[in-house]
């Protein structure tokens, strides 16, 4: 087995991307967009300041001015590409067998794979990930429509910003993001994908329900488990006939909305691959820079733990603190809303985290209600409305808490209602008519993206940036400074909130000692010890580095049935007994079964074609009598040693025949066809053989 | 290792779905329903043949419930209840959602048939200054009775309730227990040396509440195709059956042993639900519904053609149209039915479904045309019953009975013959006046859709439940004949014993899974048995192909003692036992008859050089021409079939010459052969061959 981390991504929108060769399959790990360097680009300009010609002037005085601080006029002014993962272009498309996708946002550069000629492999998704990815998608593309729309048609196999000379002028902290660290990065670089091209990826996609059953060729089981990050967020198992894999993306063990982490699918796999970056990004993972965990080995003697003490580790690890930690976190985000659109401000919330948005909805309509202020909630996106219609209709993707609402007949989400009320307004755009109409200030308004470049929020902040009175609300993994560079001046409150985006390292070790893999696959990066049982190992793996694994099993194991079992024919061995296997081997749901065959009449024949040993000469002589031929033996080859089996013995009776036996061999030498059978019977009881 | 299969009700009949199966120690139970057409103990299945003692939770490992409808599912809360099963019960998210639904619909249906009217579920709620309902097991019940027996009334205020039922019982109507024969409860029959203080036999009638706060916790609920580790060893997963919302065929495995229960289930989609849907398994048992055993239904439009004619005549003619539906389900279909049709029609008579929420009483008898859908389906009682008794005497009305009903009910009445009066009891008569139609609208599979389940899912063993007996026995009939799948079909609490498949395991060495991932063809040429095919033509035979390969008999599987059994290569296998190969050749040198064209002196100028290649061809043509099957390959000096290969022999030593059985003859020559053992007939066939021709050299 061979594992390459392609890219550790960078926080919630750019999960991971892995490679893993597994019985012989090539197996793509997430396909994401980084669209953190979007941020180079720059939003749809506003008025007459568009476009100023690139002289030779302006490059000029570009180039004097790169070490001064960043403005919005260094920001690229040109239809933005996007940068995919920036290893994964140099596998060949048409070598991956299986691409399998755990979150919305690892599928957002799937259109780029699915696009290219000879890409054939098998996609699995969850049905829920397909869906909220797809809408994200289109979603993407609708919203790149309106900056296509404003540069109109360029070269699209090369825009100017790619050449070299005005990448050399982009300032420093631009280039690094166009380039990458070592300018290794350009090729990354893609135009954006078409509505077709997205509806053409989808029907290339397998759809997953929760823990369903994919066999691939018959020989990997893939399962997904939820993860509890997102709704339809999974982690997989894969298992081959020699090898079960458990791959565990960013994951939360507790989620306020999604369904729980699960164990139990997960547990009895021997081999982990943990490829949760996600406390990287947050400052934790300093502060525990060198923190060890819990000394106590897990040795053999422990590993003997009986499953009460398991559950009691994995009850441990499911207790809601975090989501409790999370809620709190929601509540004072709401309370902070509350107080600017008090105050006459409006709130932005360019938060494209579904589950987030969702619960803020309802926390904060909860709050508008309990006090007299009536103050309108607008979601603003092309795909709003199906996005939320189809997260009631997921209850096996949800927490338990949402799932009993539905057996006690209540909507899933309190947004059914909400909307129904007329509190939580849908539009599809900033220009459409019924926004129009409808607008009302102070408002709360959910719209996308959270890179600042795209979409609605590119409009409503422009329009807001002034009021100091308003509030924009952020997620933390963004770079607020570049992010705002074109909306500065800024008198607006902006609020930068963490959200959970995955485990934490403590929660580890206690991962491992409930799934208790053999082999565990861990990032170099995240600094923490980890200690597993003696006999199991640790692969350190680090970005673009090929880690080769070890087989953990020796043979394959293999069913036989018991109908064909019972028809072998054994025969007995001083130590063993052995039997020729007959009938049909067939790869079924990842194992080998040898199930009793069809054979053509004619190759019924006795197969006995090995022997070995050699042949005691009276031996021989006594069976041949006892099937009536006779016979002495003529020569022995050497005097010396009369036992020695070389020899050749002459058949008198009923015909004339000769048997040449040689350590190696022994020939039948007969004019006879009936003779020789029998003469080859007399040696083959003779002799041991099979 | 085999698969017992307790049929514990609709075996043989209609009602009460609930199969237990024992498979590889698992003990699975398959639906827990009501039979509708019984009052007393034949109600429910009889559960004490699951376990002696009442210990269902070490009894059964879980119980799957495939949909909401009352006959898979309505004994469950006195499963739970009464008898006291707290483990694991998995059903759709549907059906949990929808299933306290129905049974809260039939329990406030059957509240009305009774006399215990003055119980109506707010009238509870207000007595018990509670939301929810509360149920009480039997064991909590003898407490109660205990605690009144010792303090008199003034016990705690949470069971007043139950004791007001008592209190009457006990003073009014002590000889007279049918005034309490509350329908929707859960009854009770306490043995008087079971019940201190009460020196009588004491039948007493308790509300079974709400389902819903003690039947959830225990209930998992799972998506169809999730699949399920219900433990270490058993799974189960899901798949689509198409019967009604939520309804599902249930797949179980334990180790090498598996089956499909398909509950109730329908192949052909209809306006709201698709065709049931399944993977190809590997199956030892399947236990199929048989309702329409023998019905092939003609096309969908049809049926709905003739059902819209009905209703629209009777409306037109100003009569009532009765529907009596469930809840869910059948009614949704024909409701959209009705819809779409009044709206092309441009009817305006009042369609009025009367489900969970209560119906205005007053519409049933205002004047005018009317369609309604009452449920209880089949007119077991309750509201659709009400109606019944109200519109039955005119002939104005029409009854349409849409699927099924099962025996005992007035909808099984109305639909075997046209009976003018119906018996409720012994005091009730109804008039039946009315038109009565009967419809095929039920979601169950036909005949032809059994069948190509069965035969797509392919199962050692088939196991018919849910249908009636002579129908059954046809359907069972075609199984065996046409499929060739032993099938049965037991009566209720019938044990069915079937083996199951179990597989021998071993470990298999890289060597040998890496030569069978490799194809290894061997092409061989046989000869055609057809002789008369051969005669007429008198050409040469007329050779098949066949592949055959041979991977597998390759292996070689060793066993021994106190070892895992492994399969070696048979390459690998000497290398184990560190013994060397031996080989058993067969040898035969002899001489060919020849004849010369021209005169060349002997025979020993003649062999050498080319020549020798020349007598190897010649003697390839003839072999071609003789030979049916090997293939005959032309080496120079050499030519081989198979294993076989023959040259010219030139020395007068050759070992392989039986001495003195030949004689040196200037008209032959010797040919020298060997073969192993795999090619002995043919060898012989060639030499046969050989010895009757002669070689013809120019």
């Amino acid at each position: 087995m061979k594992f390459t981390c392609l890219s550790k991504g960078g926080g919630f929108h750019f999960p991971p991307c892995h490679m893993l060769n597994v019985c012989g399959f090539r197996i793509l790990l997430e396909c994401p967009l980084d669209l953190s360097s979007l941020a180079i680009f720059s939003p749809v300009p506003v008025g007459l300041e568009v476009h100023e010609p690139l002289d030779s002037e302006s490059v000029a005085r570009k180039k004097q001015k790169i070490e001064k601080t960043l403005d919005a006029n260094d920001l690229v002014r040109a239809e933005p590409w996007y940068k995919t993962v920036k290893n994964l272009h140099l596998w060949d498309p048409s070598f991956i067998d299986v691409v399998l996708i755990s979150s919305p946002m690892g599928m957002l550069g799937l259109p780029f794979l699915t696009l290219s000629k000879d890409f054939s492999a098998k996609i699995y998704v969850t049905e829920a990930t397909a869906r909220i990815g797809q809408l994200m998608m289109e979603d993407l593309v609708s919203m790149h429509m309106e900056l296509k729309q404003f540069y109109g048609p360029g070269d699209a196999s090369f825009p100017r910003w790619m050449k070299w000379e005005d990448l050399e002028i982009l300032p420093s902290e631009l280039k690094k993001i166009a380039l990458g660290k070592y300018c290794e990065e350009l090729g990354a670089w893609m135009p954006l994908y078409s509505a077709v091209d997205v509806k053409d990826c989808m029907k290339k996609v397998q759809t997953l329900k929760y823990a369903e059953e994919a066999c691939y060729n018959g020989t990997l089981i893939i399962r997904p488990f939820s993860s509890g990050l997102e709704i339809g967020t999974c982690n997989w198992t894969i298992s081959g006939p020699k090898r079960n894999v458990a791959y565990i993306s960013s994951s939360i063990f507790v989620s306020t909305h999604a369904m729980d982490f699960d164990f139990l699918g997960l547990r009895g796999n021997d081999l982990m691959i943990y490829s949760d970056f996600s406390s990287l990004d947050t400052t934790e993972n300093m502060e525990n820079d060198d923190t060890c965990f819990d000394p106590v080995t897990y040795t053999s003697s422990n590993v003997s733990d009986d499953v009460n003490n398991l559950e009691e580790i994995a009850a441990s690890l499911l207790k809601d603190d975090e989501s409790r930690e999370e809620m709190e976190k929601l509540a004072f985000l709401c309370t902070c809303a509350f107080d600017s659109v008090k105050a006459g401000g409006s709130v932005l919330v360019p938060i494209d985290r579904l589950g987030i948005v969702l619960c803020l909805l309802e926390e904060i309509s909860l709050l508008l209600e309990s006090s007299s202020l009536k103050v309108p909630i607008y979601i603003i996106s092309s795909v709003a409305e199906e996005l939320l219609a189809f997260t009631n209709i997921i209850p096996e993707w949800l927490c338990k808490h949402r799932q009993e609402k539905l057996f006690s007949g209540e909507p899933l989400f309190a947004h059914v209602k909400l909307i129904k009320e007329g509190k939580i307004h849908l539009f599809p755009a900033v220009h459409s008519i019924e926004l129009l109409t409808n607008w009302q200030e102070p408002c709360i308004v959910f719209c996308p993206h959270w890179s600042l470049r795209l979409g609605p929020v590119v409009h409503l902040l422009r329009y807001w940036c002034l009021d100091p009175n308003s509030l924009l609300i952020l997620e933390s993994g963004v770079d607020a400074n570049l992010a705002l560079l074109p909306f500065k001046p800024m008198e607006m409150k902006v609020l930068q909130c963490s959200f959970l985006s995955g485990m934490s390292l403590q929660k580890v070790q206690p991962l491992l000692k409930t799934l208790q893999p053999k082999l565990l696959l861990f990032p170099k990066e995240l600094r923490c010890k980890i200690q597993i049982s003696e006999a199991n190992t640790i692969f350190r793996y680090s970005e673009n580095e090929t880690l080769r694994i070890p087989t953990s099993k020796e043979s394959t194991e293999i069913d036989i049935a018991t109908d064909l079992a019972s028809k072998l024919r054994w025969k007995p061995l001083k130590k063993e007994t052995i039997t020729r296997l007959d009938g049909e081997l067939v790869m079924d749901q990842g194992k080998h079964r040898l199930l009793s065959g069809f054979r053509p009449a004619d190759s019924k024949q006795q197969r006995l074609l090995l022997h070995w040993g050699s042949p005691d000469l009276k031996g021989l002589l006594t069976e041949l009598s006892k099937m009536g031929i006779t016979g002495t033996v003529k020569k022995v080859s050497d005097e010396a040693e009369p036992e020695n089996a070389a020899g050749i013995i002459d058949i008198v009776g009923p015909e004339k025949a000769l048997i040449d036996v040689r350590e190696t061999g022994t020939v039948i030498i007969a004019a006879n066809d009936n003779l020789a059978s029998h003469i080859f019977k007399a040696i083959d009881i003779v002799l041991d053989g099979i | 290792m085999a698969i017992d299969c307790l049929v514990l009700g609709a075996g043989q009949e209609v009602g009460k779905s609930c199969v237990v199966v024992s498979i590889n120690g698992k003990r699975i139970m398959f639906d827990c329903g009501m039979h509708m057409g019984y009052t007393d103990s034949r109600r429910y299945p009889d559960f004490s043949l699951i376990s002696k003692t009442g210990d269902f939770d070490n009894a059964l490992t879980c119980v799957i419930v495939t949909h909401f409808h009352l006959d898979h599912i309505g004994a469950l809360p006195y499963f739970t209840e009464v008898c006291g099963y707290k483990g694991p019960i998995y059903m759709t998210y549907p059906t949990k959602a929808l299933a306290p639904l129905m049974l809260e619909d039939y329990r406030k249906n059957m509240d009305r048939r009774g006399e215990g009217e003055q119980f109506t579920a707010e009238h509870i709620a207000e007595c018990m200054k509670k939301g929810t309902w509360v149920s009480f097991s039997f064991a909590h019940f003898i407490q109660m009775l205990q605690c009144l027996e010792k303090d008199g009334l003034g016990v705690s205020l949470s069971f007043r309730y139950v004791f007001k039922i008592v209190i009457s019982y006990e003073r009014n109507h002590l000889h007279n227990p049918s005034i309490f024969g509350v329908w929707t409860g859960e009854r009770y029959i306490i043995m008087k040396d079971q019940l201190p203080g009460f020196n009588y036999f004491l039948e007493v009638y308790c509300l079974k509440l709400s389902f819903y706060s003690d039947l959830t916790p225990s209930v998992i609920p799972v998506d169809l195709k999730q699949t399920v580790q219900v433990d270490k060893d058993l799974q189960i997963r899901a798949y689509y059956a198409g019967h009604v919302i939520g309804a599902a065929m249930f797949y179980a495995k334990v180790g090498d042993a598996a089956m499909v229960y398909t509950g109730d289930y329908n192949m052909t989609p209809d306006r709201h639900l698709g065709a049931a849907q399944i993977d190809r398994l590997q199956l030892d048992l399947l236990i199929t519904e048989s309702t329409y055993a023998t019905t092939i239904r003609d096309s969908r439009y049809g049926r709905e053609r003739e059902f819209l004619k009905a209703v629209h005549n009777c409306v037109a003619a100003g009569g009532k149209v009765l529907i009596p539906t469930f809840a869910l389900g059948r009614a949704q279909e024909l409701c959209i039915l009705l819809e779409d049709y009044w709206e092309r029609m441009n009817l305006k008579v009042p369609i009025y479904f009367s489900a969970v929420r209560n119906f205005d009483r007053s519409l049933i008898n205002a004047p005018g045309p009317c369609v309604l859908f009452a449920t209880p389906g089949m007119i077991v009682g309750g509201f659709s019953l009400e109606v019944f008794m109200q519109w039955a005497p005119s002939e104005n009305n029409l009854v349409t009975l849409p699927g099924y009903c099962v025996a005992g009910t007035i909808g099984h009445k109305l639909m075997s013959g046209k009976p003018t009066k119906i018996d409720l009891d012994k005091d009730t008569q109804i008039d039946v006046r009315c038109q009565i139609h009967q419809l095929s609208f039920s979601p169950h599979t036909d005949a032809k859709g059994i069948m190509d389940l069965v035969k797509f899912l392919s199962p050692k063993h088939a196991i018919l439940v849910h249908g009636e007996k002579p129908k059954m026995a046809t359907l069972k009939e075609r199984i065996q004949s046409e499929l060739g799948i032993q099938c049965y079909c037991p009566a209720n609490n019938e044990t069915v014993t079937i083996p199951s498949t179990h597989y021998v395991k071993a470990d298999a060495s890289d060597t040998f899974i890496r030569s069978c991932l490799n194809p290894n063809f061997k092409f061989s040429t046989c000869s055609s048995v057809d002789k008369s095919y051969l005669d007429s033509n008198g050409s040469k035979a007329v050779s098949r192909l066949s592949v055959s390969d041979d991977r597998v008999s390759e292996g070689i599987l060793v066993v021994g003692k106190g070892k895992k059994a492994k399969v070696i290569h048979q390459d690998e296998l000497l290398n184990t036992f560190g013994e060397k190969r031996h080989e058993i050749q067969f040898a035969y040198c002899f001489p060919m008859h020849m004849t010369r064209t021209e005169n060349i002196p002997s025979a020993s100028d003649l062999l050498c050089g080319l020549d020798k290649c020349t007598l190897i061809s010649r003697l390839s043509t003839i072999l071609s021409n003789e030979l049916s099957e090997g293939n005959i390959l032309d080496l120079g000096e050499q030519l081989q079939v198979e294993s076989f290969r023959v040259s010219v022999c030139l020395s007068d030593n050759c070992p392989h010459r039986l001495s003195g059985s030949f004689q040196s003859n200037l008209e032959s020559v010797f040919f020298c052969c060997c073969w192993a053992v795999a090619d002995e007939k043919l060898a012989w066939k060639i030499i046969s061959i050989m010895k009757g021709s002669t070689l013809q050299t120019t």
